[in-house]
């Protein structure tokens, strides 16, 4: 029971860090219905920039641990947009009348080059940083085991509920909202109607990969390392999240990341951890074969 | 004029350097490596960081001055038809072992003909197998690393088990694979085509995991060796009174096995092209096409699109299991590692920068793609230059990124990217297709 | 008894499409008669091209059924066959049964898109090529004696060729035949999805908007490339099409469609004085509006048996 309770905690944890990748995968799959291949490499590339800038403040400053945690954030956040940006510019924006595969193809190029960017500039190892802010609360204790809950891992649920929400208002509430919606449901009549549709993809690129930053950060707190092949599996897994919520759904999202994360966690607990990849490989081919719409989505109608 | 020219260049170039400045800010200028006590410190390339921001700037500035402003409409390329260029290829691959070896000796040679010979023509034959998926009939295969493992593991793990050679072993690889391609197939023919991409991916990775975990029967990480290897009609590439030298009264050279293979390779490599080409101009191939072009008209003709896809997918399996199986007779052990996403990203790279569909184009483009990285790990003076951990084939996959995002946004349709019709009324003027024509309807042009 | 009803070759009954909680279809009796061009008009949103989708199979309609025979539409058989659950008997078929290939191949139904379909990139010939793709597939012994190269698969490659280049003669395309179908101007596009639907020999043709995006002059030739067709005898046709001068001068039979329901069916001349026709195609004036109450009552009570 103990274990039961700790594996929850460690599934939600994690579940949140791929809910917050899974929401950029499902924006970019709205508005242009595109896979955003490369998304799970700029997570990965987002840990590395959060890992270098955390050292930056804390060796060369000589900042606090804390504060450098959460200047490293908001600037992995500004500087990974800035990279998104970049590559929606040079590798899709021209895509967009192409051919249906056309775009998922570049975006595998791309990942393929993030990848092996990281690689080259900063090696193939895993670079990992001492345990910072380890305090935990006990929830039981007497038994055979403590379950306990870090104060890391409250800061991810809180961060995510809260991101999730600003973002939930900023889609509903807002122009850029609008306009979004509008794109999703057809570009070219939204740019007759005078919404920059290549504005609105590139913030749309740029907020997914602030949030994939924000993931990046917390993903390094919590696990302390990060390598260069990271962004693949987190990111088939975060996109099995949005699959599962439903694409296009934010909501889904999120209830799809905590789905995959407790999946994973459990699976790893009570059958096989060497097999748990294969629980989330098989949720993502299963869905995509029998609900392709998702828990949250809406069906797709074949046009024809 | 040119100082409003030179202004906006300037002024375009200050933004792009900018951009570059971000974009390489920490991760080019710093990079973290472990000191003495295993804790990451920082090593500044603030230079480094500098190059790139000038590389930035002079890139930028000379490409607004010279672009002149305004998108030129460049008239499509035509290729032009070179029929000598086939008989000449061919000419070259078959001759190319045996000058190796009358150049370089037969010790220097095997390396030539090993990594540059049978390597390159493996991936040829697997470029030409997805071509069939991809290239043909429009299906984004980004797991065919796992039929290539089915092949290689087929192999390593039947010869010891059955004694049979691998003359009868050859067909049963490319039959199993092709029989993973069915059962992977068949679950997937209703999903519109990104998501039948990503779920191809999900299996080839869960059958990965497989061989990494099923360790009784595939040794996990450590991989499977010590099966039996190649052998010339029964007779094993040993020294001593039995083996192939022996019989035919020749010297034992390492050399003569991978002569072998080199040409099995080829042979087997050609087959797959004579029918892949063959394949084009019948009904099957033809329904493959169309089914790229338009599913909704192809069920609006009566074709039944499951059956054509599955046929896609069995053919292309097939084709990666037979050069598994040859994967496994080189390397002479398989190990999960040599079947990861990568490999089945640098296949599709070959098969999209050769040109959805071009049998030649998939063919250069594997040459290129893996001969070239090879070339560079022979060149020792880049290791002065880059330093001592320089490892090209990082920089291979990098350039291999680099290429198929290149090729979707300038080039999208491929590089050799005319498509000769499979069947033609008027008489051509030297179309690949025409041989292929019953003689009396050439008479029928108008 | 009017003749579509004494010889259909295609009887629609109570069909019935729903998506979600819209109505597409409602409840739709009608026939098509057999060497006759049905017309199917209606304003915009009618319903028609989904009516036309549930016919060859690309929706699965919510209730009704769909009889078709090439030879001869029996009612008895129809009633065995309902009653089972077979899909057909070899000469009466059930369309809402089966899958859009098997209706193509089996059923011997053909199709054209109200946006065009050709293979884009493949040549005039070879679209034409794949219509017959069945025929040939079996002639190549699904590819093995086709890789031979033997006799008998050139022999039927040659006739399918004929058989194409017949066809772009007759629609003036023969010297464009080995050109991408993408490249030809767009009224030879849509000619040439018709011969590419005519390709596959069916029995019914059903067009959907062919003289849509037409000029005066290539309506007319479309209208006499239908006629021929029909005269012939082999192919009834079945047509969405809004050109009014089209379909007063070629149908025999006018099918109208408003709002998911049938409000008219009746030769040309019939329909064009239909003031519930009328009404839907011009609005109503606010005091004409019991007249026409009553005429789509009347409609209703006539199409319902």
């Amino acid at each position: 029971m103990e274990i039961f309770l700790q594996q929850l905690i460690n599934g939600v944890t994690l579940g949140s860090i791929y809910g917050l990748i899974a929401i950029g995968y499902t924006m970019v799959f709205g508005i242009i219905g595109m896979v955003n291949f490369a998304h799970g490499d700029v997570f990965m590339l987002s840990a590395f920039i959060a890992l270098l800038l955390l050292l930056l403040l804390t060796q060369m400053l000589g900042l606090a641990a804390a504060p450098a945690f959460v200047v490293a954030l908001v600037a992995a956040m500004a500087l990974t947009a800035l990279w998104n940006f970049a590559i929606e510019r040079v590798a899709y924006r021209r895509l967009r009348g192409s051919f249906r595969l056309a775009p998922l193809i570049s975006a595998i190029g791309m990942s393929t080059f993030l990848a092996n960017f990281v690689t080259v500039t900063q090696g193939p190892n895993n670079k990992s940083i001492p345990p910072m802010w380890d305090e935990v609360i006990k929830i039981t204790s007497g038994g055979a085991y403590d379950v306990t809950l870090s104060y890391k891992q409250i800061l991810i649920v809180v961060v995510t509920g809260a991101l999730l929400a600003a973002f939930w208002f900023v889609v509903q509430k807002t122009s850029l909202g609008r306009a979004q919606r509008a794109c999703e449901q057809d570009a070219k009549m939204a740019a007759l109607l005078g919404v920059d549709v290549n504005r609105t993809v590139a913030l749309t690129f740029v907020i997914g990969a602030a949030l994939a930053a924000v993931a990046g950060s917390l993903y390094l707190l919590q696990y302390g390392v990060v390598k260069s092949s990271d962004g693949f599996v987190p990111g088939v897994k975060a996109f099995t999240a949005a699959v599962l919520g439903g694409i296009g759904s934010l909501p889904g999202a999120v209830l799809g990341g905590l789905l995959i994360g407790l999946i994973e966690t459990l699976w790893g607990q009570y059958f096989s951890s060497d097999y748990k990849d294969v629980a989330a490989f098989s949720v993502l081919a299963i869905t995509l074969i029998f609900m392709p719409s998702g828990l949250m989505g809406r069906p797709d109608v074949e046009k024809v | 004029m040119p100082a409003e020219k030179m202004l906006r260049a300037l002024r375009e170039a200050g933004w792009a350097t900018l951009v570059v400045a971000g974009l390489s800010f920490p991760i080019i200028a710093y990079r973290a490596e472990p000191d003495f006590n295993n804790l990451l410190a920082l090593q500044p390339r603030w230079p480094l960081f500098l190059q790139f921001c000038a590389a930035a700037f002079l890139l930028r500035f000379f490409l607004s001055l010279w672009s002149g402003g305004e998108a030129k409409v460049k008239p499509a390329r035509v290729w032009p038809k070179l029929p000598w260029l086939g008989p000449l290829l061919l000419a070259g691959l078959t001759v190319y072992p045996l000058a190796v070896v009358a150049l370089l000796g037969p010790q220097a040679a095997l390396k030539w003909i090993d990594t540059y010979g049978v390597q390159i023509l493996i991936y040829v034959l697997l470029g030409w197998g997805l071509n069939i998926t991809v290239g043909l009939a429009g299906l984004l295969d980004l797991g065919y690393a796992a039929f290539y493992a089915v092949g290689a593991y087929a192999y390593a793990l039947l010869a010891p088990l059955t004694g049979l050679g691998f003359w009868a072993l050859l067909p049963v690889c490319g039959l199993l694979a092709a029989f993973w391609g069915f059962c992977i197939g068949f679950p997937i023919l209703r999903l519109r085509g990104d998501y039948l991409a990503i779920v191809t991916l999900a299996f080839a990775e869960i059958v990965r995991i497989v061989l990494i975990n099923w360790d009784v029967v595939t040794h996990g990480e450590a991989g499977l060796f010590g099966f039996p290897g190649l052998n010339f009609f029964g007779l094993p590439f040993i020294p001593g009174p039995r083996g192939f030298a022996a019989h035919f009264g020749l010297p034992f050279q390492g050399v003569q096995k991978q002569i072998f293979l080199y040409y099995l390779v080829l042979v087997l490599a050609l087959l797959a092209n004579l029918v892949s080409l063959r394949l084009r101009r019948l009904p099957l191939g033809r329904a493959w096409e169309a089914l790229r072009e338009d599913e909704i008209a192809c069920r609006a003709l009566g074709l039944d699109t499951r059956n054509i896809k599955l046929t896609a997918f069995a053919l292309g399996a097939f084709f990666a299991g037979i050069a598994g199986c040859l994967f496994a007779l080189r390397q002479g052990f398989v190990s999960p590692s040599a079947f990861t996403f990568s490999e089945s990203a640098l296949i599709l790279a070959i098969v999209v920068l050769g040109g959805g569909g071009s049998q030649l184009g998939v063919a250069v483009a594997a040459v290129f793609l893996v001969g070239a990285s090879e070339l560079l790990r022979e060149l020792t003076f880049l290791k002065s230059v880059f330093g001592p951990d320089f490892d090209p084939a990082q920089y291979r996959m990098l350039l291999v990124g680099l290429a198929m995002v290149a090729m979707m946004n300038f080039r999208p349709r491929g590089l050799v990217s005319t498509r000769a019709p499979t069947v033609r009324l008027s008489n051509p003027s030297s179309g690949p297709s025409d041989h292929l024509l019953p003689q009396g309807e050439k008479g029928v042009a108008s | 008894m009017t003749r579509w009803l004494q010889d259909p070759i295609l009887r629609v009954d109570h069909l019935t499409m729903r998506f979600g909680g819209l109505l597409a279809v409602n409840n739709v009796s009608f026939a098509a008669g057999r060497g006759d061009i049905t017309a199917l008009i209606g304003p915009n949103g009618a319903g028609k091209t989904t009516l036309f989708n549930c016919l060859t199979g690309f929706y699965k309609p919510t209730s009704g059924r769909i009889a078709f025979s090439a030879g001869r539409l029996d009612d008895a058989k129809i009633g065995t066959l309902t009653r089972s659950a077979r899909k057909h008997d070899g000469e009466t078929f059930l369309l809402e049964r089966m899958a859009d290939h098997e209706i193509v191949r089996k059923a011997r139904l053909a199709r054209t898109f109200q946006n065009i379909r050709l293979f884009q990139g493949m040549s005039a010939l070879e679209n034409l090529m794949i219509a017959q793709n069945e025929a040939l597939s079996r002639a190549a012994g699904f590819s093995f004696i086709g890789l031979l190269g033997l006799p008998s698969w050139r022999r039927a490659e040659q006739a399918a060729v004929e058989r194409a280049v017949g066809w772009l003669d007759r629609i003036g395309l023969r010297k464009r035949a080995d050109d991408p179908a993408g490249s030809l101007p767009y009224g030879d596009q849509r000619r040439l999805e018709i011969a590419r639907a005519m390709c596959t020999n069916p029995a019914l043709l059903c067009l959907d908007e062919p003289a849509a995006g037409l000029n005066a002059a290539e309506s007319h030739g479309l209208a006499e490339l239908l006629r021929g067709i029909r005269d012939e005898g082999e192919t009834s046709i079945l047509l969405i099409e809004h050109d009014m001068s089209v379909v007063m001068r070629i149908s025999d039979h006018v099918v109208v469609l408003d709002y998911g329901q049938k409000i008219a069916d009746g030769s040309p001349a019939e329909v064009r004085e239909d003031p519930a026709v009328i009404a839907a195609y011009l609005g109503v004036e606010e005091h004409d509006e019991p007249a026409v109450e009553a005429a789509l009552q009347g409609q209703a009570l006539g199409s319902g048996a």
